[in-house]
């Protein structure tokens, strides 16, 4: 029975070759679109999230407050109230879960015949967990080399591209930063662009106490210039900053009522604040298409009634020889159905074809997920169903002697 | 289903009346007659006697305001629609004045459709309207398309359509109006044959007393009264010896 419908429903499109395609071409637009969209939009999203993951999830930036010199005021960073002290205080409290202090610097550093200009990044084992940054080859530094102010060193992705030639094993090598010996322990696995279009792998990490003693020096004995905490937890974030207050205006010995000497930065909000947009950027592009969608379900809709009206005569016949009001239903929503189908499948190819043309032609990041491919088509089903359904009741409750009796 | 010796139709008192906007106007008034099992029969009537509307609600495919109607033992007045569909399906067979065949449609699609609405399966349905194409003559044309046959083959295709689900009554409706005298005769004989070799009840509208007399039995109708129900050969005595 459905098969005979099926054929029927088939042969109906195939009478109105034009009519069927230009009702067709509703639904293909507005599902390339939805496809084109989402694919645009989670390519956004999932570009944001790769960059905030890159950054370390749930973390704090500690640095030190602004001086006042002389009637100039100095940028946040300038006075050396944060020490690698407080840094270890803060370790204790409850609901920390890594704490990495950094002093940094630029220096050049020499292997062989090379030479590069990079970031030279004095901290401790703890900020390869607050940065979530794994080593591709080799061992971290451990806290012996912190105690000690050894000089070693991990490199960065991109400062082993410009100092090794290809397929040289840095691990074990000696590279000179101002003219000191440092040996090699480990290479950073590639961690890409920052949110800012930063190429984070241009760095050197050495341990904090070798940065400030052997390398840069420090105007205040083991101060830093800021200290990166991971909280356990996203819940743990609020209280966890609220202790960490306490505590550095205690070490610090501020007065009730004077301003902290140092800033406490969390970097999870701003981090959130950037996957939200470009969640709503996404929905909203989405939404757009899918009003093109529902255009496309209203042309369908519009059609059927024209076809419905057409064939009264039809439907009349079909009554007279024992057609049911269901039969004649599921004829007309079985044609809305099938358009509508048809009109998804080819929506589909044309919408990952555009966002592949999109994706060569701009560069632009796209995703198409397979769910959106499977909801384009329950969509496009969907409103086959919706909007068919309308004018399939209408056929179907036409009195049998009205509409054999249509002219 | 009724036991085959019910009669076929038996309607007593039927009214009809259609809704307009200057109120009810009537067309049937109390109608009541019974057709056998095996009978055929004609009606008659000027336009605007009823003839038609009566044959609508024969069919089921119209409702009478009042009276009752047994077709084939089942009282129509206590069906829903979908009820009405399957009897159509089932016991009647439509003949119309202008074919009424589906013009996408091949002769044999045609044919078969009244079989897709009882859920006879593919192989089924080909094989039951070719066979059935054949006994009207046209078992060389199953492929062709209403529009490339005659009128009268186009005829013989609906009677053919009207014969496939094996039904009790064939319901004819001006079956040769759009016809000429030739085709008419051929038309014609070919409800005669069925009527006597296999026994359908045929039931038959017509204003020309050429093809009434066909039948056995005529029903005149005016204004919406039976005003004569008899054999055909007292009624129209003229017509059958200007023929024999």
């Amino acid at each position: 029975m459905i098969a005979a419908m099926l054929s029927e429903a088939w042969a109906a499109m195939g009478a109105n070759r034009l009519r069927t395609f230009l009702t067709m071409l509703g639904m293909v637009i507005g599902v390339s679109a939805v496809i084109l969209m989402l694919a645009i939009g989670q390519g956004a999203q999932q570009r944001v999230q790769e960059s905030i993951a890159s950054m370390g999830s749930n973390l704090f930036i500690i640095l030190s407050g602004s001086v006042t010199s002389g009637g100039l005021r100095m940028g946040g960073g300038a006075s050396a109230s944060l020490t690698l002290a407080d840094s270890q205080a803060i370790e204790e409290l409850p609901l920390v879960g890594a704490v990495a202090p950094s002093a940094s610097g630029t220096a050049q550093i020499v292997y062989g015949a090379s030479n590069w200009s990079t970031q030279i990044l004095g901290t401790n084992p703890g900020y390869l967990t607050v940065r979530d940054w794994p080593l591709e080859s080799g061992s971290a530094f451990a806290d012996s080399d912190l105690r000690s102010a050894t000089r070693v060193a991990l490199l960065g992705k991109t400062v082993v591209n410009n100092l090794f030639v290809d397929g040289e094993d840095p691990v074990g090598k000696t590279i000179r930063i101002r003219n000191s010996p440092y040996v090699i322990l480990g290479v950073l696995a590639a961690k890409g662009q920052s949110l800012d279009g930063r190429d984070q792998d241009d760095t050197v990490l050495i341990p904090v106490t070798t940065a400030q003693r052997k390398l840069f020096g420090s105007r205040v004995a083991g101060s830093v210039r800021m200290i990166m905490v991971q909280a356990e937890s996203a819940e743990a974030m609020p209280s966890l900053e609220k202790s960490m207050t306490d505590l550095l205006r205690q070490r610090h010995r501020i007065r009730d009522g004077a301003d902290d000497d140092f800033t406490i930065r969390n970097l999870t909000a701003a981090a959130n604040a950037a996957e939200e947009t470009a969640k709503v950027m996404s929905l909203m592009l989405g939404a757009i298409a899918s009003v093109s969608l529902l255009v496309g379900g209203i042309g369908i809709m519009n059609i059927m009634l024209v076809s419905v009206t057409e064939r009264t005569r039809e439907i009349g016949i079909r009554m007279a020889i024992g057609a049911r009001g269901k039969d004649i239903l599921l004829q007309f929503l079985l044609e809305a159905i099938i358009i509508s189908v048809i009109g998804c499948l080819i929506g589909v190819l044309l919408g990952v074809g555009g966002a592949l043309a999109v994706n060569m032609i701009t560069g632009t990041a796209v995703v198409i997920t397979p769910s959106s491919i499977v909801m384009a088509f329950a969509v496009a089903a969907a409103v086959g169903i919706f909007f068919g359904w309308y004018p399939a009741r209408k056929a179907a409750n036409m009195k049998p002697i009205d509409a054999l009796r249509y002219q | 289903m009724a036991a085959s010796n019910d009669a076929v139709i038996r309607i007593e008192n039927l009214f009809k009346e259609y809704e307009t906007d200057a109120g009810p106007v009537p067309v049937l008034h109390g109608i009541s007659v019974t057709v056998q099992q095996g009978e055929f029969v004609a009606i008659m009537g000027p336009s605007g006697s009823g003839k038609s509307t009566f044959m609508n609600i024969l069919g089921c495919l119209d409702i009478a305001t009042a009276g009752s109607y047994h077709l084939n033992g089942s009282d129509v007045g206590t069906l829903d629609r979908d009820e009405l569909a399957n009897l159509r399906n089932q016991v009647i067979g439509f003949v119309f004045q202008g074919f009424n065949l589906l013009p996408r449609a091949s002769i044999a699609d045609n044919v078969a459709l009244p079989l897709i609405y009882r859920g006879t399966s593919g192989d089924e349905r080909a094989e039951r309207a070719a066979a059935m194409l054949t006994k009207v003559g046209l078992g060389d044309r199953l492929h062709n398309r209403p529009n490339q046959i005659s009128g009268g083959q186009q005829q013989r295709v609906a009677i053919a359509r009207a014969l496939v689900t094996d039904p009790r009554l064939i319901l004819a409706d001006e079956p040769t109006g759009n016809l000429d005298t030739h085709t008419s005769q051929e038309i014609m004989a070919l409800f005669s044959e069925l009527n006597q070799r296999d026994g359908i009840t045929i039931v038959l509208v017509t204003h020309e007393p050429d093809i009434a007399q066909y039948a056995q039995r005529l029903v005149r109708l005016t204004d919406g009264n039976i005003v004569y129900d008899g054999l055909v050969a007292e009624a129209l005595p003229h017509h059958l010896e200007a023929t024999t």
